[in-house]
């Protein structure tokens, strides 16, 4: 990791190894670029970037790509966020180079959540290449310049090449391999799924600090901070591969009626501390899903603030 | 026409069970309706979903089958593939908009006379309420 | 085997609905396998026709035939006398049959009356199941003689995706992680390498992707 493969902050940030901090920000369901803009002021300056998704869980929304662009203009990094749910190899290629023209730094390659989830059930799904083979297409348009048929690119787009990890799916201990080719496939940096069972992911990086995969690439660890106790039990029972201990649910419970969100907060930040101790952990990756207002906030009681300024 | 309405039933009858608790019923001198034709199968295993169309199909307004208690079957499950097989012709019967209740399944032993009595009468009385099948040839 | 289901019987009484005599044809391949388009299932479908009708005082003839195959010339030229004397027929055969009977006998309505699903088997009776999709290139011996590409609810050549959870798929709790069973069979024989490789994306160009896809055997064309 000598020289800057992107030049993003977000590489800035982790090479210079500050502990980096990013957030999420979901594109608007119609043009409402307003409401976008007033969303990702409120991440402004607490984050280092902020992850774009792209059609999430399968719903319809302005397109990933536009969404980045406009935050370009307004002065946020992006973290460009595509799933081959949607595309194939050729709008996935043109659409890498379209972004980098746009002045979009950093990509997350994601498989994608299953079209049966969203609001369009009955689409064609594409799937033509999966999460690990769009990473090392990236990795291949930037190393080598050329396209994935050998074809050479005029100006190849310098990503920061992201990818996601699930510690918390099955089987457990596959994980950690199935990361392992994540990076060997070209991932700079990996963020991963919401986190609340501690002692799973202790686990798990253990693993990831013994296989050496912590010297190759920046690990930022997925904090989600709990709003509801309806929020913890609909997380547990109905989205597959998270795991919500019945103890965290209960302690957001305990804390009493018109308590759960601040005690959700205060459990995150707990978590953000012993991230910021553990070995083989870059960072974390604050997905706090329609509740942006609070990110300065949750960032400042964390203990994240102020965000280190590259150049 | 409903007063003088005297359905056209079938009853398909293992001859282990329900055949032989209608010769029982018959020596017990048990009244049941003279309109019900049974006929004898060896299970009711042997009874399979176009036997029980084409009753219907020919203008029998019910029909049912009649085999061993479930656990009974000579045949070890003879009578629980005809119990699927009848559920079948009901849901075909309701996609064709007739009354799936025209088509029944009972269980019962040969020591079963008076039982064999009450499901005829019940079967009767049933598709008398129900009507003639629209199934008009 | 191909895997069929029969259409529901409104939409089949629909097609049929201007018919007065029409012919229900089998086929003894794949679909009598699969109990849906064999003798019996057109002995039920031509029966429950009838009914139908007979409800709507609207009587038809239904007339039943079941021929060898419906995916072969040789076979579908055994109904040529018949056909022609039927308002329509309605072919129990895979997606094939009827296409390979219009194409012989341009001047005769035919209609599917199956709804084609899959190349699978019976797992017990009763229970089918996808196991291949055709995609020209035949990749399962990377992965435990499993299909990703038919049995990964996202065709995933490195899987399983962070939605596999006790063994089952994200989409539907009935459905396999097939990814789940490939993992535990390496680790099982200590081959876990073997997913531990970035694989080349696939060639669809075998698949459907390539276009309609044709096979000529010179040794076999007389």
């Amino acid at each position: 990791m000598s020289e800057l493969k992107s030049g993003s902050n977000l590489e800035k940030v982790l090479k210079a190894g500050h502990f980096a901090f990013t957030g999420e920000c979901g594109p608007p369901k119609g043009a409402n670029v307003e409401h976008l803009k007033e969303k990702c002021s409120h991440l402004k300056g607490y984050v280092d970037a902020v992850n774009v998704t792209d059609n999430q869980t399968a719903v319809v929304r302005m397109s990933s790509m536009a969404a980045s662009a406009i935050m370009v203009t307004e002065g946020v990094e992006p973290n460009y966020q595509m799933v081959c749910r949607d595309r194939n190899r050729l709008a996935m290629m043109g659409d890498v180079i379209g972004a980098y023209s746009l002045g979009i730094r950093n990509m997350l390659c994601l498989s994608g959540d299953h079209q049966k989830f969203g609001n369009h059930p009955e689409s064609k799904n594409v799937f033509d290449i999966d999460s690990i083979q769009l990473i090392a297409m990236v990795k291949k348009m930037r190393d080598e310049g050329v396209f994935l048929n050998g074809e050479e690119l005029d100006v190849a787009p310098k990503m920061f090449i992201g990818a996601a990890s699930n510690p918390f799916a099955d089987p457990f201990e596959f994980r950690v391999h199935r990361l392992a080719t994540k990076i060997d496939a070209g991932a700079d940096f990996i963020q991963t799924q919401c986190i609340y069972n501690m002692d799973k992911f202790r686990k798990f990086m253990k693993m990831a600090v013994d296989m050496g995969l912590t010297e190759k690439c920046y690990i930022l660890a997925g904090v989600t901070p709990m709003k509801s106790v309806g929020m913890g039990k609909y997380m547990a029972k109905r989205v597959p591969g998270m795991d919500v201990p019945d103890e965290v649910i209960k302690r957001i419970a305990d804390a009493g009626k018109g308590n759960y969100a601040k005690e959700g907060i205060k459990f995150a930040c707990e978590q953000i501390e012993e991230f910021k101790e553990m070995e083989g952990v870059a960072g974390v990756h604050l997905m706090a899903i329609e509740w942006e207002e609070r990110v300065p906030e949750i960032s400042k009681a964390a203990g994240v603030l102020p965000r280190p300024v590259m150049d | 026409m409903t007063d003088s309405f005297e359905p056209q039933i079938l009853a398909f009858c293992c001859k282990y069970c329900a055949y032989a608790a209608a010769d029982l019923a018959g020596s017990m001198r048990l009244k049941y309706p003279d309109n019900i034709k049974l006929i004898q199968v060896p299970c009711t295993g042997r009874v399979d979903i176009i036997h029980i169309l084409r009753a219907i199909e020919d203008g029998a307004d019910g029909v049912y089958v009649a085999g061993c208690l479930e656990g009974e079957c000579h045949f070890l499950e003879g009578n629980f593939k005809a119990r699927r097989r009848v559920k079948y012709v009901k849901d075909t019967l309701e996609e064709l908009g007739i009354e799936p209740e025209r088509v029944e399944m009972y269980n019962l032993s040969s020591a079963m006379g008076p039982r064999f009595a009450e499901i005829a009468n019940e079967m009767a009385e049933k598709i008398k309420k129900l009507g003639p099948t629209p199934v008009k040839s | 085997m191909i895997v069929a289901d029969r259409k529901p019987l409104g939409e089949l009484l629909d097609m049929v609905k201007d018919c007065k005599k029409i012919m229900v044809l089998g086929c003894k391949g794949c679909v009598t396998v699969c109990n849906v388009g064999g003798v019996k299932e057109v002995e039920v479908l031509a029966s429950s026709i009838k009914i139908a009708r007979k409800k709507d005082g609207n009587p038809i003839e239904v007339v039943e035939k079941t021929i060898e195959r419906q995916c072969d010339p040789e076979y579908i030229e055994l109904v040529k006398g018949e056909v022609n004397a039927f308002d329509a027929v309605l072919s129990m055969a895979c997606g094939v049959g009827p296409q390979f009977l219009a194409e012989a006998y341009e001047d005769q309505t035919f209609y599917p009356a199956v709804d084609t699903k899959f190349f699978g088997g019976a797992v017990q009776h009763g229970i089918w199941e996808e196991r291949c999709a055709g995609c020209g290139t035949c990749l399962i011996h990377y992965f435990g003689t499993l299909c990703p590409i038919a049995r990964c609810s996202k065709s995933l050549i490195h899987g399983p995706c962070g939605g596999s959870a006790n063994s089952v798929c994200e989409i539907d709790s009935d459905i396999e992680c097939i990814w789940d069973t490939v993992v535990r069979k390496k680790m099982e024989q200590g081959r876990l390498d073997d997913l531990r490789q970035v694989r080349t994306p696939k060639d669809w160009r075998t698949a459907r992707d390539g276009g309609p896809r044709k096979r000529k055997r010179e040794e076999l064309i007389s």
